[in-house]
């Protein structure tokens, strides 16, 4: 009896997660124009999403934002997360506690205020403000997962590696940045995924040169929901299966 | 014991504040090449900042630090020929055992093969050659703290810094480590500077033991001299057991200074130290240089109390003594297997004397 309530709690909490992205996935293999009805399996939606290129050329984009951005997040956030941990420097308190702010300012607040400071700035709107704006919003998500990492860190490690001979530099890449590398690299992660569906602030800051994915699905959902649209979900959502699985097993492997 | 050549480390004049707190007063002292030196205090008494300060983890506020005759003062931990030895170990998860002993080597650039060749040799002294290859999270904690020592050693320091190593190590476990620790210096010669709050480790190792408190040395000797005639009450007691009597001189002729101990006239062995007449001092004793006869009625002089209890350890028995003043006493008796009937009972009535001459006398200064 408890053992089947147990079941059955677990099942609804996992069903209520996954439930719509498999409704998704199985629509997009929906032989029907419209959403609700079920027509028979078919593949002409992917099909017809390898035939659209400006759909495909936004998902192109989307990436390439998302991976430029989150390495320079994580780059940036890296040094920011060793550098408050390591050091005593004057602001090192604000610092730290304007990262929080960032993270829990609204992306609206954040959009229209970064607008206003490329259009100040004279910028053109597009792969740059769009690139320079996911970086800044990116950037305090890595430095608080690297931190809390280092945080947990024996602060006699670094003094074992300097009484051993160790020079700075080398205490950052011999010791500091091995033991920081799984959090660097789930900063990066967080980051990329952060960065590929963000909607409100990338409609700012963006212009009509350059169109992202979550903005062309957006402005496409507005005419109705097209199944090819269900199609990219789902390709997408493989393909982030796929970079959290290799993620995993490299990090079995190092350890 | 001085000599031309410069102590292995040297501390002159050496103090060392936060703020307003200073933790280090003033501490001149010098370790001799090869010596095994233990502080040895209780927790925040400043031993460990001593050891920081020798490392170069710490920089003093004042004083001079010389390594082998080298000032040292301003130059960083990766500068200074010592290596420490950390109280949580302080491996590199992230490498092999072989990886973290051969750290120190490969910072100095050395080659490959000498690297090999050293490591090898560190862990066998170790005898910790057949773990090379693991990882620190695979190791019990008596072989990481191993692993510690062959990472310090394969340097050829010119002192190894211990900072409670074996706190962390169960009691068994501790003592053999300990062994071995004695057995190590021999074999490499390097001085040995070890920090603990521990009397018997620090006894048990030590040539010379520093009993530290509140940032001043209050003793350094040999553990002997430091048991059998400590300098002042907080030596005393720190180091083992003792009974502490009050008393008060009443004139002194060469060492020889007649007092009353507990309201009773005695004749005691006052040392070097000269008291005045109405000066009070104290008279100590450990348990196992006290003496306890049956009392019978016959010697109305002395001492005298009741045996509150007895605590049998085996080849000693412990005895509690409260005195007619109202003083606990403890008392160390070899337990006599040819005459039971000559040890004592609880509630009988004793003389407590001690062996001639073992008492320290001591000005009361009040601790």
């Amino acid at each position: 009896m408890k053992r089947s309530l147990k079941a059955a709690y677990l099942t609804a909490v996992y069903g209520f997660l996954y439930l719509p992205l498999l409704v998704l996935i199985a629509f997009s293999f929906n032989d029907s124009k419209f959403l609700v009805s079920w027509k028979g399996f078919s593949l002409r939606w992917y099909a017809s999403l390898a035939g659209n290129s400006s759909l495909l050329d936004a998902a192109l984009r989307s990436l390439a934002l998302a991976a430029s951005s989150a390495t320079a997040a994580t780059l940036i956030g890296a040094l920011a997360a060793i550098a408050l941990k390591r050091y005593r420097f004057a602001g090192r308190k604000a610092l730290s506690a304007s990262l929080y702010v960032v993270t829990v300012s609204p992306d609206i607040v954040m959009g229209i205020s970064l607008l206003i400071l490329f259009i100040t700035l004279n910028l053109p709107l597009g792969f740059l403000t769009l690139f320079l704006s996911h970086v800044t919003f990116c950037l305090p998500f890595v430095t608080i997962t690297i931190l809390a990492r280092l945080s947990g860190m024996d602060q006699s490690l670094i003094e074992a590696a300097a009484d051993l001979g160790a020079g700075e530099y080398a205490i950052f890449r011999l010791v500091i940045l091995p033991i920081a590398m799984p959090a660097v690299m789930a900063g990066w992660l967080l980051s990329f995924t952060l960065s590929l569906d963000d909607v409100i602030v990338s409609f700012f800051v963006t212009g009509p040169s350059f169109e992202i994915l979550p903005l062309k699905i957006y402005s496409m959902v507005r005419l109705g929901v097209k199944p090819e649209v269900n199609a990219l979900c789902a390709v997408m959502f493989a393909i982030t299966l796929m970079v959290v699985g290799a993620t995993q097993l490299l990090m079995k492997e190092k350890r | 014991m001085e000599t031309s050549s410069p102590p292995c480390i040297e501390l002159e004049r050496v103090s060392k504040s936060y703020g307003d707190l200073t933790v280090i007063h003033d501490l001149s002292l010098r370790i001799h090449d090869g010596e095994f030196l233990t502080f040895l205090g209780p927790s925040g008494c400043g031993k460990t900042t001593i050891l920081r300060l020798l490392a170069g983890f710490e920089r003093p506020t004042t004083g001079r630090l010389r390594i082998r005759g080298q000032d040292v003062t301003g130059e960083p931990p990766n500068r200074r020929a010592v290596n420490t030895v950390f109280q949580s170990y302080a491996l590199f998860p992230h490498m092999t055992v072989f990886e973290n002993a051969a750290f120190g080597l490969r910072m100095r650039r050395k080659s490959k093969e000498e690297i090999r060749v050293r490591v090898e040799e560190a862990l066998r002294a170790v005898k910790m050659l057949s773990f090379a290859g693991r990882r620190p999270s695979q190791l019990s904690g008596g072989q990481q703290q191993r692993a510690a020592i062959a990472r310090a050693i394969v340097n050829k320091p010119a002192a190894l810094l211990l900072d409670e190593p074996l706190s962390a190590l169960d009691a068994k476990l501790r003592k053999e480590v300990q062994l071995e620790l004695k057995e190590l210096r021999r074999k490499l010669g390097i001085t040995f500077v070890f920090v603990t709050h521990d009397q018997e480790e620090a006894f048990s190792m030590s040539d010379r033991v520093a009993v530290i408190n509140h940032g001043v040395i209050e003793q350094i000797d040999a553990p002997n001299v430091i048991y059998e005639t400590p300098k002042n009450l907080f030596v005393a007691r720190f180091v083992g057991e003792i009974n502490v009597f009050d008393g008060v001189a009443v004139s002194q002729n060469g060492k020889v200074l007649d007092a009353r101990v507990e309201g009773r006239p005695c004749r005691l062995n006052a040392g070097e130290r000269r008291y005045a007449p109405g000066q009070k001092i104290k008279t100590l004793l450990r348990p196992e240089d006290i003496r306890l006869e049956k009392a019978n009625g016959e010697t109305p002089d002395g001492l005298f109390g009741v045996v509150a209890d007895t605590v049998y350890k085996g080849m000693t028995i412990d005895l509690i003594i409260e005195t007619d003043g109202g003083k606990k006493i403890s008392a160390t008796e070899f337990f006599n297997e040819d005459a039971p009937e000559a040890m004592f009972e609880k509630g009988e009535r004793v003389r407590v004397d001690w062996v001639e001459d073992w008492e320290v006398v001591l000005p009361d200064d009040g601790a």
